[in-house]
Formats: structure tokens, sequence, C-alpha cells
């Protein structure tokens, strides 16, 4: 099979995964700016982080013959700080012309506060003003239904976004049709336990417009697993899918959203 | 969607939804034996599986563990969500 990983938070990861991912197919990767696991002291850090994302990390991936693609932001977690939340972001205009940069993301919110609305807005602005792609992180468990509903909210109210040119990633049961119905694209984050498993993502598919909806594995340094999207895959063969509908959902589907951006190009 | 071939889903996951409500069965059987029941969290829990008996059911279980407010917070001050809201009205 061939497929798309939208969402993998590669710095984390070892040199086997890389291997492990072109092995089962992966014929692109793409990596949003996160948090670190602690907060950066300074903007400096971003600079160094936004440095990773645009140069040395696909330098790293293409050793292993696979496409990186970045996407950059300041994490909500660290939008508590508006100071250091405006450095970041005025750095941001100088990498977006870096040849593997898709957009803003991912950007969204955490504990849904005032500043991180701020920040989102801000980020949001960004996008609109330099027509990129948007890519928007959703917040964790019992936080999750509030945020994902003002972030809806919010991008829907801003005329100069075009919501098929937003994805919402880590939808589940409780948020996917207010997302789609509002126009977005939708992303299934396949976690083993904080997000959907690959029974209920297919579910998901199953009930949702398929065709804006695409499955990542957001592998980064906590538990998570680099090749959750085969796997799926793998999933969807069992409840009896056959290969060209598998296709779409891994490749076509993604390929479709990602090639808003012209830095975009992927080989089948 | 749908599959080109559907398959039996009983078939296919009986077994392992089958260990995952033992799991939960001795998860409560632990909780209650260790004098932990009154855990906000045990009792979102315990809560959430009235959603058992609805139509939607994953989304009614997700909803019942969910914040269910729609006002921002002042500030943040944790990063990490614990799965349960702390604050839901009893
Ligand atoms: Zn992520």
């Amino acid at each position: 099979m061939r497929y798309i990983e939208p969402h993998a938070h590669m710095v984390s990861r070892t040199t086997d995964d890389y291997l492990a991912m072109v092995t089962a197919g992966c014929k692109a990767v793409c990596e949003p700016a996160f948090w670190a696991g602690f907060d950066r002291s300074s903007a400096h850090g971003f600079y160094d982080y936004f440095c990773q994302l645009t140069d040395y990390e696909p330098k790293r991936a293409a050793k292993f013959g696979l496409p990186h693609f970045s996407w950059l932001c300041i994490n909500p977690k660290e939008a508590e700080d508006l100071k250091l939340a405006d450095e970041v972001i005025a750095l941001i205009p100088e990498f977006l012309g870096r040849d593997n940069v898709l957009g803003i993301g991912e950007i969204g919110l955490n504990k849904n506060s005032r500043n991180e609305m701020t920040v989102l807005e801000k980020h949001v602005n960004l996008a609109a003003e330099n027509d990129q792609l948007i890519l928007v992180h959703t917040p964790h468990l019992e936080d999750k239904f509030k945020g994902t509903k003002l972030i809806v909210d919010m991008i829907k109210s801003d005329s100069r976004i075009d919501p098929g040119k937003v994805l919402i990633d880590h939808v589940e049961e409780h948020t996917a049709k207010y997302v789609m119905d509002a126009g977005f694209w939708g992303g299934l984050t396949l976690y083993p336990e904080s997000k959907c498993t690959s029974a209920r993502a297919i579910d998901i598919l199953e009930s949702c417009e398929a065709e804006r909806l695409w499955m990542n594995s957001a592998c980064d340094w906590g538990v998570s697993v680099p090749l959750a999207v085969p796997y799926a895959a793998q999933e969807m063969r069992r409840r009896g899918y056959d290969d060209e509908t598998i296709d779409k959902v891994f490749f076509k589907n993604p390929v479709k959203f990602l090639s808003q951006c012209a830095n975009f190009t992927v080989r089948g | 969607m749908k599959p080109n071939e559907k398959q039996n889903s009983v078939e296919l996951y009986f077994m392992e939804v089958r260990a995952k409500l033992i799991d939960i069965a001795a998860f409560m059987d632990r909780v209650e034996r260790d004098g932990l029941t009154e855990d906000f969290r045990y009792q979102a829990f315990k809560e959430a599986m009235d959603a058992l008996d609805s139509d939607d059911r994953a989304e009614n279980v997700l909803l019942s563990l969910s914040d269910r407010t729609s006002e921002l917070i002042p500030a943040a001050t944790t990063k990490a969500a614990c799965g349960a809201w702390p604050d839901k009205p009893q």
C-alpha cells in the first residue's frame, strides 16, 4: 500500500521509525510544530526549532527517501505568555518561504483559556494575511468538546478563511459532525488510549463524509505508534474494504487537501 | 462509506471487547477494594456508563466525560487533561 502520514512529530522519533514507515509504504510525512514536553525559555528556542523543522529534519527524512513537510506555530500549551507568543509569531513569516512549509499549525486550544484564544486568533490572522493552509489541534479529553466548538465558531466567523483550507485534527465521535458540518476537513488521530482506536476511526469514516477526513498517528515523544496509519489500513481490510477505497482514504484524500499548498508534491 | 464485503462485526470484535469488559469489571472491584469510589474520576466513569443505554453510545460516553460549558476560562493553570471534568455539577 501507499500512504501519507499527515501528522507526525519526527524530531522526537528515531531512524528506525523512518525505516519502518517507508517500508510500510509511507510516501510523505508532515510535521506540525508542537510543544517540546517542556516550555521553551525564549523565542530563540523556537527559531532553532523552526530551523530544525525546515532544514535539518527534511534532510534526515531524505536519507530514507521520504519527503518531509512542516507546519509552523507556537503551540497552545505555550500560549499563556502573550509576549513570548507575539515574539514567536513575528518569527514565522521569514520561514513561510522555505520550500517544505505547508502552512500554520498545529494551532488551537488546550485548556480553552482566554490567552489561548487570543494566540489562536493571531495565528489565524497570520494565515489569512499570507494565504496559508491551517492545521488545528483540538484539546484533549474532557476539554475537547468545548474547545472544538470554540475553535470552529471562531474560524468560521473569519470571512477571509476558506474552511476547505483548514483541517481540524483529533476529532472523535462527539466532535466530528460539528467540524464536518461547518465545511472543514477533519483528522482522526490513532492513539490507543487518549484518542481513537483503528476500529473507532473507521466507524467515524463510515458515519461522516469520508472524503474530508484523514488519519494520522500524531507520533511524538509520548506513548504513540508511528505505524498506526498502516495498521488502521489493515483494520479496514479486515472490515472488508478493497484496495481502491483504502488508497483513497490513506493516500488520495490527504494528497487532495495538502496539494492546496504549492509546496506539497508527492510521487505515488 | 461502506465496505465492499461487509464483515460480521460481532465475529470481528467480540473477543476483543469481551476482554475490555472484564477489565472494566476488575477495575471497579479494585477501586472498591481500595476504598477509592469517591474519586471524581470514578464517579464520572460510573455516570458515563448510563450512556450505554442510549443510541449513540460512544458519543454520549464522551459527552458525559466532557466539560459542557462554553465560556473561555480566565487562564490555564495546568497543561494536562485528566479524562473527566472536575467541575461537573452533581
Ligand atoms: Zn501533534
